[in-house]
């Protein structure tokens, strides 16, 4: 039992760590939040089942696609609902325009795809049992995110440009930096850590366009007690929660662990808003 | 020369005399007759439509206030609803407790919806806009769960059957007059608060949130108010929507509902009733025509946020709103009014001297402002000027509360001013313009300088919504105040004006008459001749001098030299937060390390 719950409980988490990374690096490079971050989740796992189990794609061709896909629709993200709005920041437009193209891409996958839960395909013909490609892939995918990010921000010249636009936006143009195709560039990054993140969790969550709005919830958890932009503080937020949810699903029932996690992360965010990882920004006048 | 009071008295029918306020309300009486004649040409489907449109609208109205007014981004206010429309129909089902009636049950629904409004909303006093619209978005998700799996009280997937209001609201068209009177009941009440005190503090707080708190403006009482209010009514919705639907369960509470609502406001249009009303209205039936596209809808709801959002921010009530589109005159000049100050801002009030001991404060290394001493005397012109940098506009940010000192005291009359209580400060009768103007810019000049006066009203918000005497008073007095406020500062053929059409030295003036609203013992001003012409400086000096012969003390921070030494009684010069000279225009003007520091002659 305690085996089971642990190795669920950490597959979650790792996809919840993913999905908070895909808020994060959007974050990075805007200072804006988006909602397509669990639409991105939600279509790793449709579009994987669409090109292996409904096309009868290889598993490497479709998992290929998908994630070009999910790089695709980070970029339609920035050029149709971030980039037209980062000039009024304090109208917090922001949030009604990546609301409304995440809901543009929900409701066309409930339309064209399917409105039930569909199979994702086994992608390794082995044997079920013990521990399973369903845990140990998103796992896998979330180790190889973090060491990947890790390596392309620290010894990559396009890391460091994406680290300094993070930093200072306005100092990073002035020196000179793209500012919009390094934009871009992350919020196409972006798309392809959130469609990964569908992709390989898609055995545990199946293909199914509701995913979106819960992973969107989800993984801002991660992000909201790790402390935003913060990846480390995100993958540890984001195991422990997926434990977290999964230890009280064993104890109090299913539904009434979601009212668990939702009742966690209200105190952890009212007692402090800037995140357990995090500092206050002081405000301007 | 005309007596002031009879100067003013004839601009005012103009802008707010009972023609606009007849021609305001006429949409809405177009749509009372209509709906009161639905009937007579509507068949028995459209009667559903049309019943749903007003439940949809009871609870579109009080979230109206909460988005719409406050800027609050709340997207799952569907939780509301449920919320409402399981109570109400458990309750009157008996199941659970002994069968209640119908409209006992409504009642409790909209108790329990006021508490659960509260709960959703109070994060939103803590959070950024995204994290609260995630935790609605949360709460929405988790109310549809628990009444699935509650199975013994809501009957989980199967579901319970909604309340039967009785005789008689029983029949069909007796159960739309019920919801129509609600529904029309719900735009009076909040008309009522849009146009009152409440309403103005709101949008303060939705675009220019310092100059809400500068004025005093307590927003956790607020939003509370409001979003008790706003989870009351949609409570309502819901027992409404349950006996609508006639058995309900989760199913029919859909985060698309959740969205409809949320779009239907932002189409329409922020900080208007009218625009959402026609937005729910046209969202409840547009599917109708197209029955084809009704697998679409909520696709096509979500493509029209994003036009909306990305090519008219203002919805329909901006496209409605003629009036505004009417030309200004553009060479208009601003001419202040100084005698006009000692009738607004009454008899000198006692409050003794605004002094500072040694303040300091440093932000990581830098000592922004490093002991200074400064006492702001009642009736008189306090000067603070400085190279960029000194530590003018902190100095003026500790007074007001917005930073607090690390070490020293500011003391009023003596008692030492709590640190960090921003809004106490216009309690204590401080006002304070900023250096770059706070504006709510979709609210009329009027309105913005009536926000400053806000501390001023007496009657409660459950008044407003009621529009009770009191609350009228209130509404008189503030008119008034602001019209001389505005005619004061020279502004007050602009005060119909939809504030963003100004020009930047118009709202300069503008912050300086809803500070003047406090009738403030203390005026802190941060740079208020940036951006003026000469000719405007002029005024704007003649205005500051009648200002402090009234009693007030100002404190003026400014880089235009010749204002200072023209105006001021007494002037403090800062370098690197430190007090660098202090004493007369003369004394300063013939101060050597001055003039070779800063003067620069």
């Amino acid at each position: 039992m305690v085996e089971s719950i642990v190795s669920t409980g950490l597959a979650i988490g790792c996809i919840y760590a993913l999905i908070g990374i895909t808020y994060n690096v959007m974050f990075s490079a805007s200072r804006v939040f988006s909602f397509t971050a669990g639409t991105l989740g939600m279509l790793g796992g449709v579009l994987g089942s669409l090109f292996i189990a409904r096309m009868g794609m290889p598993a490497a061709v479709g998992f290929f696609l998908a994630l070009a896909g999910g790089a695709v629709l980070g970029i339609v993200t920035e050029i149709v609902a971030v980039r037209p709005v980062l000039r009024s920041l304090d109208q917090h437009l922001y949030v009604l325009s990546t609301l409304a193209l995440a809901l543009i891409i929900q409701q066309f996958t409930a339309i064209e795809w399917s409105t039930e839960p569909q199979p994702f395909p086994r992608l390794f013909a082995i044997a079920r049992g013990g521990f399973d490609q369903q845990f140990w892939l998103p796992m896998l995918a979330c180790a190889a995110v973090i060491v990947g990010l890790e390596l392309l921000y620290r010894h990559t010249l396009i890391g460091r440009a994406f680290l300094a636009i993070a930093e200072d936006t306005y100092a990073a143009r002035a020196l000179g930096l793209p500012e919009r195709s390094l934009r871009m560039t992350s919020y196409a990054l972006a798309g392809v850590i959130g469609a990964l993140a569908g992709f390989a969790g898609g055995e545990m969550l199946l293909a199914f366009f509701a995913n979106a709005p819960l992973l969107t919830f989800y993984g801002f958890v991660p992000v909201a007690l790790g402390g935003m932009g913060n990846n480390r503080g995100a993958v540890v937020a984001g195991l422990l929660l997926g434990l977290f949810q999964q230890t009280a699903n064993f104890l109090v029932g299913g539904i009434f662990a979601s009212v668990a996690v939702f009742t966690v992360f209200i105190i952890v965010l009212l007692a402090r808003p800037e995140g357990l990882a995090g500092a206050a920004l002081q405000r301007r006048v | 020369m005309d007596t002031p009071a009879a100067q003013l008295r004839p601009s005012r029918p103009n802008v707010l005399g009972s023609a606009s306020t007849f021609s305001a309300a006429l949409p809405f009486l177009a749509l009372l007759v209509v709906g009161v004649a639905f009937p007579l040409f509507g068949g028995g489907y459209w009667g559903v439509i049309a019943t749903r449109a007003c439940v949809y609208w009871v609870l579109v109205s009080g979230l109206n206030l909460v988005v719409g007014f406050a800027g609050q981004i709340a997207i799952g206010w569907v939780a509301l609803l449920t919320l409402g429309a399981y109570t109400t129909s458990v309750l009157t089902a008996g199941t659970v407790t002994p069968a209640l009636p119908p409209y006992l049950a409504l009642a409790i629904a909209a108790a329990v919806g006021a508490i659960f409004g509260l709960i959703i909303g109070l994060p939103a006093l803590r959070l950024r806009t995204f994290y609260f619209a995630i935790t609605t978005l949360g709460f929405a998700t988790i109310v549809t769960q628990v009444a699935l799996a509650w199975q013994s009280v809501t009957g989980g997937g199967v579901g319970v059957a909604g309340p039967i209001f009785p005789e008689p609201f029983s029949s069909q068209w007796g159960f739309y007059y019920f919801c129509f009177g609600l529904a029309a009941i719900c735009t009076w009440m909040t008309a009522n608060v849009a146009a009152s005190r409440f309403g103005r503090a709101l949008t303060a707080i939705r675009d220019a949130e310092v100059a809400a708190e500068a004025s005093g403006i307590a927003k956790p009482a607020l939003l509370g108010a409001v979003f008790m209010f706003s989870g009351a009514v949609a409570a309502v919705a819901g027992g409404l929507f349950a006996a609508l639907q006639s058995y309900i369960t989760p199913d029919a509470f859909t985060l698309d509902l959740s969205i409809l609502f949320f779009i239907a406001i932002l189409i329409g249009g922020r900080g208007s009733i009218l625009g959402p009303l026609l937005g729910t209205i046209l969202l409840t039936v547009l599917p109708e025509f197209a029955a084809p596209l009704v697998a679409w809808s909520t696709f096509l709801y979500a493509v029209l946020l994003l036009v909306i959002v990305l090519a008219i921010p203002g919805g329909i009530a901006e496209i409605l709103d003629f009036k505004n589109r009417r030309p200004i005159e553009s060479d208009r000049a601003i001419i202040p009014r100084p005698d006009l100050i000692e009738r607004l801002l009454g008899a000198p009030p006692d409050a003794g001297a605004l002094t500072l001991e040694q303040v300091a404060l440093s932000f990581g290394g830098v000592h922004a402002i490093d002991g200074l001493d400064l006492e702001i005397r009642p009736g008189q012109v306090h000067g603070l000027i400085g190279p960029n940098g000194s530590g003018k506009t902190t100095t003026l940010n500790v007074i007001s509360g917005y930073y607090a000192q690390q070490y020293g005291a500011v003391r009023l009359n003596g008692a030492a001013l709590p640190v960090f209580a921003r809004h106490r400060r216009a309690h204590m009768r401080i006002a304070r313009t900023f250096q770059t103007p706070r504006i709510v810019g979709s609210a009329s000049v009027l309105q913005n300088v009536m926000i400053g006066g806000t501390i001023d009203g007496e009657g409660t918000f459950v008044e407003s919504l009621l529009s009770l005497p009191r609350h009228r008073r209130d509404e008189v007095m503030l008119r008034d105040t602001a019209m001389l406020a505005l005619a004061a500062v020279g502004l007050e053929r602009l005060a119909a004006v939809r504030a963003d059409r100004l020009q930047h030295s118009e709202l300069r003036f503008t912050e300086i008459a809803r500070a003047l609203m406090l009738r403030p013992a203390f005026l802190l001003l941060d740079e208020p001749a940036a951006g003026l012409s000469a000719e405007e400086i002029g005024r704007l000096g003649a205005l500051l001098l009648a200002i402090a012969r009234a009693g007030t003390g100002v404190l003026l921070v400014e880089h235009h030299a010749d204002l200072i030494f023209d105006i001021c009684h007494h002037v403090t010069v800062l370098n690197l937060g430190r007090m660098l000279a202090a004493g007369t225009p003369a004394e300063i003007r013939s101060h050597r390390e001055v003039v070779n520091a800063y003067l620069g002659g």
